[in-house]
């Protein structure tokens, strides 16, 4: 048995010097993929799940409403609309629409989708009043924001 | 010029991993995932005040789906508690072929109307909703000879000829009728 008892000469030491080299891997990816957040948002976001979804090609081409409670009382309890960074009516949309389709160049301006991220609780009365503007705006194309349903 | 017999200098780099580490956990918490996929939809174009065009639908071609504000659901007169259901009738709905009366004649005529009340929950018509376009993703991606998922995958990016191709002859008179009227004011909001 004194044949195992023998210390071995080898370094028991795990070599640490390319554990930083395969963090910092890690580390770029996730500064390649994360997006900064560009707006606030103020208004309470629990968007429901669905299973058929389907994916925006050109995020260029898209812009986004908000829907939803106000997270601080000051703002009221009633739901409302972001757009950007402000709380904007419903008859204030056109003008939005037409802002944002300014931004677009002139051949892509038909083709802009409104993204509408609505919180589950918004009744359907505020989200047809938005649809209702928005088709006034000729801004047609819509997409419902939602995740994806893990149920199914 | 007789060089030092200690060897090379050695930088010390085991605390670089633990700054990586930071800067790593860093951006893991500040990351939000894009989630930019949903339910899409187009919206009719504005209504023409002068000419409006009087369409005549036939009875037997509608699927009427109605939500209260209670978030009650009528599908074809019955009510009904589980929106996951009218998958499956709107595939029966719009593939009769005219054999039973009270179902469309072709794929061609058949239209899902739905309408929702001003009280009616986003959640709830986000289900019915999904409900409805998944049944006609469905029978699309079984004309095309795809997975479901595959056909929403076809339809996201029709910038590909071939991507296209596939979806103009699935969609040959095969239309995605679904009708969506303006909310009733009745049952308050």
């Amino acid at each position: 048995m004194a044949k195992f008892r023998k210390k071995s000469k080898t370094s028991q030491e795990i070599p640490t010097a390319s554990l930083p080299d395969i963090i910092f891997i890690l580390l770029f990816f996730f500064m390649v993929t994360t997006v900064l957040r560009e707006t606030t948002i103020n208004v309470q976001q629990r968007v429901p799940a669905a299973t058929e979804l389907r994916k925006l090609q050109r995020k260029s081409l898209v812009s986004y409403l908000y829907l939803g409670r106000p997270k601080q009382s000051q703002w009221g309890t009633q739901p409302k609309i972001q757009a950007n960074d402000v709380f904007i009516e419903t008859k204030d949309i056109v003008r939005w629409v037409t802002q944002e389709k300014d931004k677009l160049s002139e051949v892509e301006r038909d083709q802009i989708t409104i993204a509408l991220k609505v919180d589950k609780d918004v009744k359907m009365g505020l989200v047809s009043d938005v649809q209702l503007e928005l088709r006034e705006a000729n801004a047609r194309k819509l997409m419902y924001t939602t995740i994806q349903d893990m149920d199914y | 010029m007789a060089r030092s017999k200690k060897g090379i200098p050695v930088i010390n780099s085991a605390p670089m991993a633990d700054i990586a580490f930071l800067l790593l956990i860093f951006f893991l918490v500040t990351t939000t995932i894009a989630s930019d996929k949903g339910l899409s939809l187009l919206l009719p174009p504005k209504p023409d005040e002068e000419n409006k065009p009087e369409i005549k639908i036939k009875e037997r071609n509608m699927f009427k789906i109605l939500l209260n504000s209670a978030d009650r659901l009528l599908v074809e007169g019955e009510p009904m508690n589980d929106p996951g259901k009218i998958r499956k009738m709107v595939k029966e709905h719009v593939l009769n072929y005219g054999k039973d009366p009270n179902k469309s004649d072709s794929p061609k005529d058949a239209v899902i109307s739905f309408k929702a009340d001003r009280g009616t929950s986003y959640e709830l018509y986000i289900k019915v909703l999904n409900s409805v376009q998944g049944a006609y993703y469905d029978m699309y991606a079984d004309r095309a000879g795809v997975t479901n998922k595959k056909w929403r995958k076809i339809a996201s990016d029709l910038g590909d000829p071939e991507n296209r191709r596939i979806y103009d002859k699935a969609r040959k008179d095969f239309p995605m009728a679904i009708s969506i009227a303006e909310p009733s004011k009745i049952g308050g909001s």
